[in-house]
């Protein structure tokens, strides 16, 4: 009988190229994908060794990380920003890279882009200089961030030198909870693995709660792997992922659909597939989370309170509590719902795809935002936006007081004019709670986006599960 | 690539877990397209205050630091954002190695293609360390690539273990893109196969 093997295991093997795959070996890339900010250093030393683009029909570059949300008719305001825009245009049209600009109807962030053309597939290698790359992974695609000096290596060999990965399998099993997302499943996960759980692995999601999922919440789930510290996570193949890509733009069409169909399942991972580590999460368990510090593992159910600093382990989980404490501004043992809000963002590619703001509009439909809060919604792509107005969306949105934007990266990492000012706080459907990652002196808790509607119309945090949600219709709500 | 051999240097100590690449380099110099000048602006926001003075309490501003070349952090240094300009930055601020219990992954593939030796030391190794060195006297240390080996004056040894592969292109100032660029024929004898499978981006997007 053949050995049984994980998805990871058959996907590294179908990408040898040379060198030795038990060591390290070049693995070749069938999808590059490029944005505005990692990319101009690797185009220059590109230029400066005068080597040309490899395969420029395997490469999509997207405008996203530093575009304003506002309407685009209108110039980036920044002059150093607008000479990235401008540099990423002229490389691509040098190399004949298609280029999805500020002004394309498909724009949007990256990761988000790339799913819904059908470009990404099961049993495929996929990069970009973007650590949230992880969230192709929900494809059965080995996928992962690189630098910029891997960007030009691809750009140039279409190839990466990699070492194995040992594998984790992270199994979910049991039902979520109603009010429940795919997001809180990603914080319940980083908050029982850490920061560095996953380290220097590849992860697979795997059990009925992820088998459960649909593909957007299964995206939600392996962007945030590298909030784990994994090198990429993933979820095998099944019928779900193949519905998912039927009649994308990318995908094959008609009897090519069937065999690339059956090519692609063959990528799941074998029944009896041995890893390397375990974890299991029961999915019962989990409730709405709150973060309360400065990386993703720190978090609480909403029902909670902040851990008081005497109950941690003392040393330096202690320490970088208390120093978490001290920059969001909090007390110990403070209760979640009685923490007021400045701002709420709902968007990014962890949140910001279809089923998101519809779980964000079935809570925010027939309220008003919170006087005190300033709330946004950005859709992760043009294709999104236009899918939502389309259903109503917007007007949900607008009419209860939230501001409906332009696709985009906005208010996850603020290098547009989207930025929180020193000392808000903001309520944000994104991946990283870092210090001064949404603006300087900032202060971000990361939530799904039912739970940003709802702490964006009290004022301060509430459990969702105590908010009726509206019914938009079943169209609207996705079931 | 440029060759590394040994560092003799000056040790700083930045003593906390999880340091990730937003602080090392902040977003609003994410926008810059060269490779040069963001040594200052490593550390940013811990290193100056709104006005753009030291902050004095910032450890890497105490002055018996200055001029260090080895930096000792905690664990999973560098983790987050791919950004490479973290590299960037702590090399144009002065450090050759970054010695840590563990590395987040695409950091320390960053680091060692920029010639940022992420050297991995075991937990009570980096608290003997850190403890040396965080009495701010001038602790040094000898990290010799060659032999796997860290060392201080006082003849203190620890050994360390780099994958071959990283370890051979840095004493020999290897390039991967070179070394990828030689296997051109495996290369296109791949892609022939290959090929017919992979969706193009070559389209009209619409
Ligand atoms: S939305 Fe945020 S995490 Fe996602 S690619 Fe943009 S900046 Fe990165």
């Amino acid at each position: 009988m053949e050995a049984q093997r994980t998805a990871y295991h058959k996907i590294w093997e179908a990408h040898h190229v040379a060198g030795d795959p038990l060591q390290r070996m070049l693995m070749y890339v069938d999808l590059h994908l490029v944005h505005e900010v990692t990319s101009p250093q690797a185009f220059s030393g590109l230029r400066a060794a005068g080597r040309r683009v490899r395969r420029p029909d395997l490469t999509l570059a997207v405008m996203d990380h530093l575009v304003p949300t506002w309407e685009r008719t209108r110039e980036t305001p920044d002059p150093v920003g607008r000479e990235q825009l401008r540099q990423l245009s002229e490389n691509c049209a040098a190399a004949g890279i298609p280029l999805l600009d500020l002004y394309h109807r498909r724009q949007g962030i990256v990761h988000v882009v790339g799913p819904e053309l059908g470009l990404t597939q099961p049993g495929m290698t996929v990069v970009c200089g973007d650590s949230h790359t992880s969230t192709h992974g929900a494809f059965g695609a080995l996928a992962f961030g690189i630098g910029t000096t891997e960007v030009e290596q691809v750009l140039a060999s279409q190839c990466l030198w990699q070492a194995p990965a040992p594998t984790l399998e992270v199994r979910v099993e049991g039902q979520l909870g109603q009010g429940v997302t795919a997001k809180d499943l990603a914080l319940g996960i980083i908050r029982k693995i850490g920061v560095a759980g996953g380290q220097g692995s590849i992860v697979e999601y795997s059990g009925d709660t992820v088998r459960g999922l649909s593909m957007e919440g299964r995206m939600t789930v392996c962007n945030m792997t590298i909030e784990a510290g994994a090198r990429a996570g993933l979820i095998s193949p099944d019928q779900t992922t193949v519905a998912y890509l039927e009649g994308r733009p990318a995908a094959p069409r008609g009897k090519e659909f069937a065999v690339a169909a059956e090519r692609w399942l063959s990528f799941a991972s074998d029944p009896e597939a041995v890893f390397d580590r375990r974890v299991h999460i029961d999915a019962t368990q989990l409730a709405p989370f709150v973060t309360w510090g400065t990386n993703p593992s720190m978090s609480v159910p909403v029902g909670a309170r902040i851990p008081e600093l005497a109950q941690l382990p003392s040393g330096s989980a202690r320490e970088a509590a208390r120093r978490a404490l001290d920059y969001m501004g909090l007390e110990e043992g403070t209760a979640i719902e009685d923490i007021p809000l400045d701002r709420v963002f709902i968007g990014s590619c962890t949140n910001g795809r279809l089923e998101d703001l519809r779980a964000a509009a079935a809570i925010a439909a027939g309220r008003r935002v919170s006087p005190r809060v300033r709330a946004m919604v950005v859709p992760g792509s043009g294709a999104v936006k236009r899918a939502a107005e389309e259903e109503g969306l917007d007007r949900i949105f607008r009419d209860a007081g939230f501001e409906w934007l332009e696709a985009g990266c906005s208010m996850c990492l603020g290098m547009n004019p989207d930025i929180l000012a020193p000392g808000e706080r903001c309520a944000s459907t994104s991946n990283r709670n870092f210090e001064g990652r949404q603006g300087a002196g900032g202060r971000t808790h990361l939530v799904s986006p039912a739970m940003a509607a709802a702490a964006a119309v009290l004022g301060h945090f509430a459990d969702v599960r105590q908010l009726e949600p509206a019914d938009l219709g079943s169209a609207a709500l996705g079931r | 690539m440029e060759a590394f051999s040994e560092v003799e240097g000056l040790v700083a100590t930045l003593s906390r877990d999880d340091v990730d690449t937003d602080q090392i380099i902040p977003k609003q110099f994410l926008k810059r397209t060269g490779r040069e000048g963001y040594g200052e602006a490593c550390f940013f926001d811990w290193r100056y205050d709104a006005d753009g003075h030291e902050r004095p309490e910032f450890e890497l501003n105490h002055p018996a630091y200055r001029g260090a070349e080895i930096l000792l952090a905690g664990r999973n240094f560098g983790c987050g954002s791919s950004r490479e300009h973290a590299v960037w930055a702590l090399s144009q601020m002065g450090f050759r190695v970054v010695v840590a219990p563990t590395f987040a992954d695409i950091f320390r593939t960053n680091a060692l293609q920029n010639g940022l030796l992420p050297l991995a030391l075991d937990d009570s190794t980096c608290a003997d360390l850190q403890q040396r060195a965080g009495r701010r006297d001038g602790y040094r240390l000898t990290v010799d690539l060659g032999a796997q080996e860290v060392r201080d004056r006082e003849g203190r040894r620890a050994a360390f273990h780099l994958d071959p592969f990283w370890r051979e292109c840095l004493l020999a100032g290897l390039d991967p893109l070179g070394m990828a660029l030689r296997e051109e024929e495996a290369i296109s004898a791949f892609e022939r196969a290959r090929s017919p499978l992979l969706p193009t981006t070559r389209h009209r997007w619409e």
